[in-house]
C-alpha cells in the first residue's frame, strides 16, 4: 500500500519541486505577459489601426477620419471600406516617384557604404584582439549620437561657408565655393555618413568569425590573394554583407531628417511626403495609405534581414 | 589574426574614421566661436553656453526629455529584461514567435512609420477611453516600445551565456525559483541591465521622428527644438547645444562600453580561476 499523499508529508525538496514546476507551468505567465502584451497593444496593433484608417475618408471632426464601422438604428453592422486613398495614391504621381526616388537613393547610398565599409571592417577584422576593441568602439560611438545632431553637424562641413569650401579655397583648388547643400550630393553624403557604422559593424562580425585556416590552404594550393579573397571571403561574409547593407538600406528608404534639412525641394523621399502629409495637409487617411504601401515594400528587405541575422546568430 | 594589415587597409580604415569625427570635432570647435557669424572665428569664448542657460524654451525642453529619458530608460529596462528572461528561460510558450518578432522588429522599423502607427492609436485611444493625452505619457509609452528592443538584445545574449550552476544550486539549498534567480544570475547581469540602461537613456535623448508624431501641443523635447532651430540654419547656440548633448551621450556610452568590458573580464577571469 502507497502512504497516502499528505501536504505535511511531502518533503521540503519535492515542495520546491513543485513550486518550480509551477512557476514552469503557470508563474512565467507573469514575466512573459507583461512585455508581450506591452508590444502588442503599442507596437503591433498600431498597424492595424494605420491599416483601418487607411479605409477611412477624411472628415472634419476630432480624430479626422470617418468611421469603417458604423452601427445602423436597426442594429446592421456596415463596413465602409474606401479604397480611394489607394488609387490616389496610384493616380498622383508625386507618391510613385518619390516612393522610386528613395529605392534609387537607398540603393546607392547602401552600395557606396558596403564600398567603403566593407575594407574598414576588413581592416579592423584583421588587426589585433585589443586594437579591435577600441577601433570598435571607436565606431559605435557616433552610431549611438544623435542622427539629428551629426547631420547638422555635416551641414557645418559642406554649407557654402563651410569647412570644405573655405579649405578648398585656401588651397586654390576652387575659385568659388561649391553649392553642395541642399543637392543630391548633400543627400547622399548625408546617409553615408550617418549610416556607415551600421554598415561596419555587421560586416565585421562576419569577417572576425571568418576561419583564417581557409585562406592559407588557399595559399598553399597556390592561389593569388586577390583570388583567395573572392573565393573563399567574399562568399563567406555573405550574410554581414546582407544584413549590413539591409540595416543601411532600410532606414535610408524611411528617412526624413536628411533629405529635409541638406537636400533641395527636388530631393522628395517617401518619408518628407508622409511627413508633409500628416503635418502639412493633415490627410490622415492618405498618410496611413502611404505608410501602409510603404510598409508592404518593406516586408521583402526586412525579412532578407532577419533571415541572415538569425543565421548569424546561430552561426 | 594576421598582424600584417596593407598600407590600403590602414588608409581607409583612417579616412573613415576621420570622415565620423571631423564634422563633430568642427562642430565643438565651433560652440566655442566668439563671432556670431558662424564662418568666422572671433576668438575663444564660453558665451553661447552662458546664453542657453538663460533662454527658457531651451531650458524647458532639456528638462522634459531628461525627464521623458529617465522613465523610458527605467520602464524599457524591466520589460526588456522580462522579455529576454521570457525568450531564453521558457523554450516552448504560446507566443514566442510573436515576442521574439515584436523584439526584433522595432530595430529595423523605420521611425517615420512607428510613429504615424502609434500616434493613430493613441489618438483612437483617447477618442474611445479619453486617455492618454498626447505629450509626456505618449512620448513615453512610444519610447519604451523601441529602447525596450534594444535591452533585450543586449541582455538576451548575456543572459544565454550566464551560468546556471549558481543557481541550481541555490535552489538545491532551498531558494524558490525566483529566489534563486535574483540571488545570483540578476548579479551577474547587472552590467548588462546598466549599460542598457545608459544605452536606452541615449535612445530616448535622441529620438526626433518617433517624438515629434506622438508628442501634443506644448511638449517639445530638445530634439524637436533644435531641429525646428536647425532648419533656419546654423546657429552658434545651436552649436553649443549639440556639443553638450553630443558630449552626454559619448560619456553614456563609454560608460555603458567600460561596465560591459570590465564585467567580460570578470566573467574571464572567474572563469580562469574555475579552472584551476
Amino acid at each position: 500500500m502507497t502512504p497516502a499523499l499528505n501536504q505535511d508529508a511531502l518533503s521540503p525538496a519535492l515542495r520546491r519541486g513543485l513550486r518550480a514546476e509551477w512557476l514552469e507551468r503557470r508563474g512565467k505567465w507573469l514575466i512573459i505577459l507583461p512585455p508581450l502584451l506591452f508590444l502588442l497593444v503599442f507596437f503591433l496593433i498600431p498597424f492595424g489601426f494605420a491599416l483601418v484608417i487607411s479605409f477611412a475618408d477624411t472628415a472634419v471632426r476630432v480624430p479626422p477620419y470617418t468611421d469603417i464601422l458604423s452601427v445602423s438604428p436597426d442594429w446592421h453592422i456596415h463596413l465602409t471600406l474606401n479604397l480611394g486613398n489607394f488609387k490616389y495614391l496610384l493616380t498622383d504621381e508625386v507618391y510613385g516617384l518619390s516612393y522610386l526616388y528613395s529605392l534609387k537613393t537607398a540603393f546607392f547610398s547602401t552600395l557606396i557604404c558596403l564600398a567603403i565599409g566593407y575594407p574598414m571592417a576588413y581592416g579592423i577584422a584583421r588587426t589585433s584582439k585589443s586594437t579591435q576593441s577600441i577601433l570598435l568602439l571607436i565606431i559605435i560611438l557616433p552610431f549611438w549620437t544623435s542622427f539629428l545632431l551629426r547631420v547638422y553637424a555635416l551641414e557645418g562641413i559642406i554649407r557654402e561657408t563651410g569647412l570644405l569650401n573655405t579649405a578648398l579655397l585656401w588651397l586654390g583648388v576652387i575659385d568659388h565655393p561649391l553649392q553642395i547643400m541642399r543637392t543630391t550630393l548633400a543627400v547622399y553624403l548625408g546617409i553615408i555618413y550617418s549610416y556607415l557604422p551600421f554598415m561596419v559593424l555587421p560586416l565585421f562580425a562576419t569577417l572576425e568569425k571568418l576561419d583564417h585556416s581557409l585562406l592559407e590552404a588557399a595559399a598553399d594550393l597556390g592561389s593569388p590573394p586577390w583570388r583567395a579573397f573572392l573565393e573563399v571571403t567574399l562568399p563567406l561574409s555573405v550574410p554581414g554583407i546582407i544584413a549590413g547593407s539591409m540595416l543601411v538600406f532600410i532606414p535610408a528608404i524611411g528617412e526624413f531628417v536628411i533629405p529635409t534639412l541638406l537636400g533641395g525641394p527636388d530631393n522628395l523621399m517617401i518619408g518628407r511626403v508622409l511627413w508633409d502629409e500628416f503635418f502639412g495637409n493633415r490627410d490622415w487617411p492618405v498618410a496611413s495609405a502611404v505608410a501602409i504601401a510603404f510598409l508592404v515594400l518593406l516586408v521583402g528587405p526586412i525579412a532578407l534581414y532577419q533571415h541572415y541575422n538569425t543565421k548569424q546568430l546561430e552561426a | 589574426m594576421e598582424s600584417r594589415i596593407s598600407p590600403f587597409l590602414i588608409s581607409i580604415l583612417c579616412i573613415g574614421i576621420a570622415v565620423l569625427y571631423i564634422p563633430i570635432l568642427v562642430l565643438i570647435g565651433y560652440s566655442f566661436n566668439a563671432s556670431a557669424l558662424v564662418s568666422v572665428w572671433g576668438g575663444f569664448s564660453t558665451s553661447w553656453y552662458a546664453e542657453l542657460m538663460h533662454n527658457d524654451q531651451i531650458l524647458d525642453a532639456a528638462l522634459l526629455s531628461l525627464n521623458i529619458g529617465l522613465v523610458v530608460s527605467t520602464g524599457s529596462v524591466i520589460l526588456g529584461t522580462l522579455a529576454a528572461i521570457s525568450l531564453v528561460r521558457f523554450k516552448m510558450f504560446r507566443g514566442r514567435l510573436l515576442l521574439t518578432g515584436m523584439v526584433n522588429a522595432p530595430l529595423v522599423m523605420p521611425e517615420i512609420i512607428t510613429g504615424i502607427t502609434q500616434l493613430l492609436l493613441f489618438v483612437s485611444m483617447l477618442h474611445v477611453f479619453g486617455w492618454p493625452h498626447r505629450g509626456f505619457t505618449t512620448i513615453v509609452i512610444a519610447h519604451v516600445a523601441f529602447c525596450s528592443a534594444y535591452v533585450t538584445i543586449t541582455v538576451q545574449s548575456r543572459l544565454a551565456s550566464a551560468d546556471r550552476s549558481l543557481e541550481e544550486a541555490a535552489m538545491d539549498l532551498g531558494s524558490g525559483p525566483v529566489r534563486a534567480f535574483l540571488d545570483t544570475t540578476l548579479p551577474s547581469i547587472m552590467p548588462a541591465l546598466a549599460s542598457s540602461w545608459l544605452l536606452s537613456f541615449t535612445l530616448s535623448l535622441d529620438d526626433l521622428v518617433i517624438s515629434s508624431f506622438v508628442s501634443g501641443p506644448g511638449a517639445s523635447t530638445l530634439p524637436m527644438v533644435i531641429f525646428s532651430k536647425v532648419k533656419l540654419g546654423v546657429s552658434p547656440d545651436v552649436n553649443a547645444l549639440a556639443s553638450l548633448m553630443i558630449c552626454l551621450v559619448g560619456a553614456c556610452v563609454l560608460f555603458a562600453g567600460y561596465l560591459m568590458r570590465r564585467a567580460e573580464r570578470q566573467r574571464l577571469m572567474d572563469a580562469q580561476m574555475a579552472e584551476r
